[in-house]
């Protein structure tokens, strides 16, 4: 094959593909906040002693977790405002796929961990007098964090990729920038690649950042 | 005469349709020393469970100080708030067979964590209280190593001293030596006697038997469902009257040399 690369006009507009990854990081930010604090909350939801409570977070997991991301941002930009009077924008929208969906999966990681942790620890923390929710804050949560960050961080990655799928309704992201350059150039094949170079030069260095806080958090060992 | 610290009475509990113990009476008064013994499955741990209420008991009343804990339901058993078993678990420590240090925190974090959290003393005063905790078990030098670097009988150590942090005015032990090397049970025990000598109202489930008689200023034989057999040491382990408790003590002689 004799095709001949051609980066040149992708590099001239940097300034549109710093806008998308402005896009990106702001999405990216706000979905693993929500998504990892109601995942926390949903896991808690569902060891609940309150049945409908229980229920409830089961049946949010089970919903979220077997529909598509793509079909939940489509389907709250679309559909919300004819079903209530609610308007919502393209960020709005694509924060509640991905939140939703991330808490859905990041809930049954945060399960797995607090499961995993004796139940003497429990007692230990109860028979000094501490409350439940102590116990959870002060000796189980610490412990079962550690023992999730792996399947946390892989959690994290996950969402940082899936900001793509904002571009369905025009969210200004990377992609969304790139799909702009492409038709404007005629260089899908370059633009493409250096999105995901982009995507990688960020990513990498932030898994780096939770090797290094599995290390630190491993000094009790 | 002063009035028992803790009393139970018609103490009971059952797991679904196994019955563990019913009908158990007891006063403890303070400086008392009771040693329980029993065969495994007797019920002697879940006993010291339901007395703070780790387990919750099925039936009968628990009064601490003369005050009862916990309000009956309509069914006849006992409720307790949340906050109820925080307070009453500040006044009753446990140490258990396992140590359950938390993994995660230093030694000195481990003693000074319930002052921190529970009492919200500050944390410089808490770590304070803490060595001074541990070297009341030998091992202020230790305080600022996490558990995992700890042998058994050090961890148990430390697991005392998380307890005494607390000035429980009843101290519950839950077989605190079975899961040691022999060769660590005696520093336990030690610290234990030393506490025993301070005067502490303790509560103790043993199969170190000779231990018990030295320790104990009474016994509590438990079989068939309840309190079996009662009394000094003297009395239970040297002249036991029932058959049961004479079996067990037969038992434990046969390989005595």
């Amino acid at each position: 094959m004799n095709y001949i690369w051609n980066f040149q006009d992708v590099f001239d507009n940097w300034w549109a593909l710093a806008i998308g990854a402005a896009g990106t990081l702001r999405l990216f930010v706000v979905c693993l906040v929500l998504g990892m604090g109601l995942g926390l909350i949903i896991a808690l939801g569902k060891r609940s002693r309150n049945r409908p409570v229980r229920w409830l977070s089961t049946a949010f997991v089970e919903f979220f977790r077997n529909t598509p991301v793509l079909v939940q941002i489509l389907w709250f930009y679309y559909a919300l405002p004819i079903i209530a009077p609610i308007e919502i924008g393209p960020f709005l929208a694509a924060i509640l796929g991905i939140s939703l969906n991330s808490a859905a999966y990041s809930a049954e990681i945060y399960r797995g961990g607090i499961q995993s942790i004796e139940p003497g620890q429990w007692e230990a923390a109860r028979a000094i007098g501490m409350s439940g929710l102590q116990t959870l804050r002060r000796v189980i949560l610490p412990q079962a964090i550690r023992r999730i960050i792996p399947a946390l961080t892989n959690r994290g990655v996950e969402i940082f990729k899936m900001t793509t799928l904002a571009s369905v309704v025009a969210y200004v992201e990377l992609l969304q920038q790139g799909k702009l350059i492409a038709s404007l150039n005629y260089n899908p094949l370059e633009v493409y690649t250096v999105i995901a170079a982009i995507f990688l030069i960020i990513l990498y260095p932030i898994v780096r950042l939770t090797y290094a806080l599995e290390r630190h958090l491993a000094r009790s060992d | 005469m002063s009035a028992p610290v803790l009393r139970l009475s018609g103490f009971g509990k059952q797991f679904g349709s196994l019955r563990v113990f019913s009908d158990v009476d007891l006063d403890v008064m303070p400086g008392d020393r009771i040693a329980i013994l029993g065969a495994s499955g007797s019920g002697k741990s879940t006993l010291l469970r339901c007395i703070n209420v780790l387990e919750t008991p099925s039936e009968g009343r628990l009064e601490l100080d003369g005050e009862l804990v916990g309000q009956p339901s309509r069914a006849g058993d006992m409720r307790f708030s949340e906050r109820e078993l925080c307070a009453l678990r500040q006044r009753v420590g446990m140490v258990f067979q396992q140590f359950n240090l938390f993994p995660h925190m230093t030694v000195a974090g481990n003693v000074a964590e319930g002052l921190k959290t529970v009492r919200s003393v500050k944390s410089q005063k808490a770590l304070e209280r803490a060595v001074a905790e541990l070297q009341r078990v030998g091992l202020a030098d230790k305080a600022d190593t996490y558990p995992s670097r700890l042998s058994g009988g050090q961890k148990q150590r430390v697991a005392i001293a998380r307890a005494l942090a607390m000035d429980p005015e009843i101290l519950l032990f839950d077989e605190p030596t079975s899961a040691l090397d022999p060769a660590l049970v005696g520093e336990v025990l030690g610290v234990i006697e030393q506490l025993a000598n301070e005067g502490r109202t303790m509560l103790l489930v043993t199969h170190e038997i000779g231990f018990a008689y030295h320790f104990a200023t009474r016994i509590l034989y438990l079989a068939e469902g309840g309190i079996y057999e009662s009394g000094t040491p003297d009395e239970v382990l040297k002249n036991p009257k029932r058959p049961l408790t004479q079996q067990f003590l037969a038992e434990h002689r046969r390989f005595q040399f």
